[in-house]
């Protein structure tokens, strides 16, 4: 594992680089929209990104619920925390993207507003896991996770089944692609993931190795004690 | 452009400030470890 870190590190500085290069030289220029259109190179793969790390969290969270693997505790929150990066991400370059497209920075579009009740979710499940003290914690932060997850679908399929302002899906919803948008796209999606990958493996590497110094600490607390006794 | 230059640059910017953090975390628990190391 520790020999595939540094290659899955540089395999992902090269499709990020060749990914940006894809964005904003190989992939052609959108005629409604012009430049201002390559937003979404970022922005799509980012909302596809987030929404895997949050099924990982919710895979991991039900695993906890029934074994009650630290592992997968720590699994969990790491890629909520990775998932809350992108999803901030998403929050962040739509609004851009929307306020020369439709003149405006932000609407209460169904789609806008699941993303910002999504990201508010995860938000509030980090908030859990960082200042609750109980020793119930990992499995309330479980049981929240599952219900946000719901909110993954609805955000996902809001703009195929209601009405919105948001695009409609350019794969599988109908509409059509340039292939050197798509292979652009892709290739974007595919570097994203990498770097999630990466990120979420330091993540939970470094909860791991927090919780063997608390238990450490814990230890050396409880021997000092007895010792003065 | 200016849109297209500030949605790239927000989207780096957001990343390299969460590794950032990850890192200080980094160095704060390798302190612990040496602390932990030291007292025994």
């Amino acid at each position: 594992m520790k020999r595939a870190f540094p290659i899955l590190a540089i395999l992902t500085a090269g499709l990020l680089t060749y990914g940006l290069y894809g964005a904003l030289i190989q992939a052609p220029t959108e005629q409604t929209m012009g430049d201002v259109q390559r937003i979404f190179y970022y922005h799509v793969p980012s909302a596809w990104t987030a929404f895997c790390l949050f099924f990982v969290n919710l895979v991991a969270s039900i695993i906890y619920l029934v074994r009650r693997n630290p592992k997968a505790d720590a699994l969990a929150l790491a890629s909520a925390e990775v998932g809350v990066v992108f999803c901030t991400v998403v929050l962040v370059t739509g609004p851009i993207w929307a306020r020369p497209v439709w003149g405006i920075w932000w609407t209460w579009d169904l789609r806008l507003t699941l993303t910002l009740v999504l990201w508010l979710i995860y938000v509030s499940y980090l908030m859990l896991r960082r200042f609750s003290s109980s020793g119930q914690t990992p499995m309330m932060a479980a049981v929240l996770a599952v219900l946000g997850a719901l909110d993954v679908p609805l955000v996902y399929f809001s703009i195929w089944f209601f009405r919105t302002q948001h695009p409609q899906p350019v794969i599988g919803g109908g509409g059509s692609i340039d292939p050197r948008m798509l292979h652009v796209l892709l290739m974007n999606w595919l570097a994203f993931m990498c770097l999630a990958t990466l990120v979420c493996w330091s993540r939970y590497r470094l909860e791991i190795l927090r919780r063997q110094v608390e238990e450490t600490q814990a230890l050396e607390s409880l021997l000092a004690a007895g010792s003065s006794r | 452009m200016t849109y297209l230059f500030a949605a790239y640059v927000a989207t780096w910017v957001i990343h390299i400030a969460y590794l950032g953090h990850l890192a200080r975390s980094y160095a704060r628990l390798k302190k612990e470890i040496e602390e932990v190391n030291r007292k025994r």
